[in-house]
C-alpha cells in the first residue's frame, strides 16, 4: 500500500514537470516551482515511513523553508523590485 | 494496527487531493486560476499527509516533527503563492480570455499609471542627454 501512494506521489511530479518545460510565461514556470517543492515534502513524509528512517522528514522540513525563500526572491524579482525592498 | 489504517485513510485522502491539484496545474487555462487550484490543493493534501505521519507513530520524535511541519507548510506556502500572484500581476501577465471581472485592477491602477508615467519620463529624457552633450 505505502509503495502504490509513494509511486502516485512521485508521479505526480510529472505534471509539475510538464508546467515547467511547457509553460507559456514565465510565472507558469515559477508556479510549477512551488508545486514541485510542496510536493516533495510529501514523498519525504511518505519515505520516512518506508524506510523507517527519522532523518528524512528533517529533509523535508528543511525542503520547505528553502522553497519558500527561493519562491519569494523569484517573487520579487518578477515584481522588478530589489531584494530589501 | 488501527492507527495505521486510519494513517493510510489519511493518506489516501492527501494524494487525492494532490492528483486534483496537479490535474488543475495542467488543465487550467491561465497562471491566476493554476496558482489557485494548485496551491490550495497541493498544501491540504501535503498537511493530511504530515497528519497521517503523526498517526502512524503517535507522539514520539518522529511525529512530533511531523506536527511541527504542519502549521509551516501552512503559512510558507499562502504566503509564497501571495508573492507570486502579486508579482505577476504587477509584471503585466494579463487574466484568461474567460475571465469576467478584475478586482485587482483598481488597487493597482496607481501603481501601474505611476510606472507608464516614469517610462515615458525616461523616454523624453533620452533625446536630450544625446543632444546636451558638450561638443
Amino acid at each position: 500500500m505505502l509503495e502504490v501512494l509513494l509511486y502516485i506521489q512521485t508521479g505526480l511530479c510529472v505534471f509539475c514537470l510538464y508546467r515547467i518545460i511547457m509553460g507559456p510565461t514565465i510565472a507558469d514556470r515559477m508556479v510549477g516551482l512551488d508545486i514541485f517543492g510542496i510536493l516533495v515534502v510529501g514523498i519525504c513524509a511518505i519515505l520516512a515511513i518506508h524506510t523507517g528512517r527519522m532523518f528524512i522528514l528533517d529533509i523535508g522540513i528543511a525542503w520547505i523553508i528553502l522553497s519558500f525563500t527561493g519562491t519569494l526572491a523569484l517573487a520579487k524579482y518578477l515584481e522588478n523590485k530589489s531584494l530589501n525592498e | 494496527m488501527i492507527n495505521e489504517i486510519i494513517a493510510l485513510i489519511l493518506m489516501s485522502t492527501g494524494i487525492l487531493f494532490n492528483i486534483f491539484g496537479c490535474l488543475g496545474l495542467v488543465r487550467l487555462p491561465d497562471v491566476y486560476n493554476r496558482l489557485q487550484s494548485a496551491t490550495k490543493c497541493v498544501t491540504l493534501g501535503t498537511c493530511s499527509i504530515l497528519l497521517g505521519v503523526l498517526v502512524w507513530f503517535g507522539f514520539v520524535n518522529i511525529g512530533v516533527k511531523a506536527l511541527v511541519a504542519i502549521p509551516l507548510l501552512f503559512f510558507t506556502s499562502t504566503v509564497a503563492a501571495h508573492a507570486l500572484a502579486k508579482g505577476s500581476y504587477r509584471f503585466g501577465i494579463k487574466l484568461g480570455r474567460k475571465s469576467v471581472h478584475d478586482d485587482y485592477e483598481a488597487e493597482n491602477r496607481a501603481f501601474l499609471s505611476k510606472e507608464k508615467k516614469e517610462q515615458e519620463k525616461q523616454k523624453h529624457k533620452r533625446p536630450l542627454r544625446k543632444t546636451g552633450k558638450p561638443s
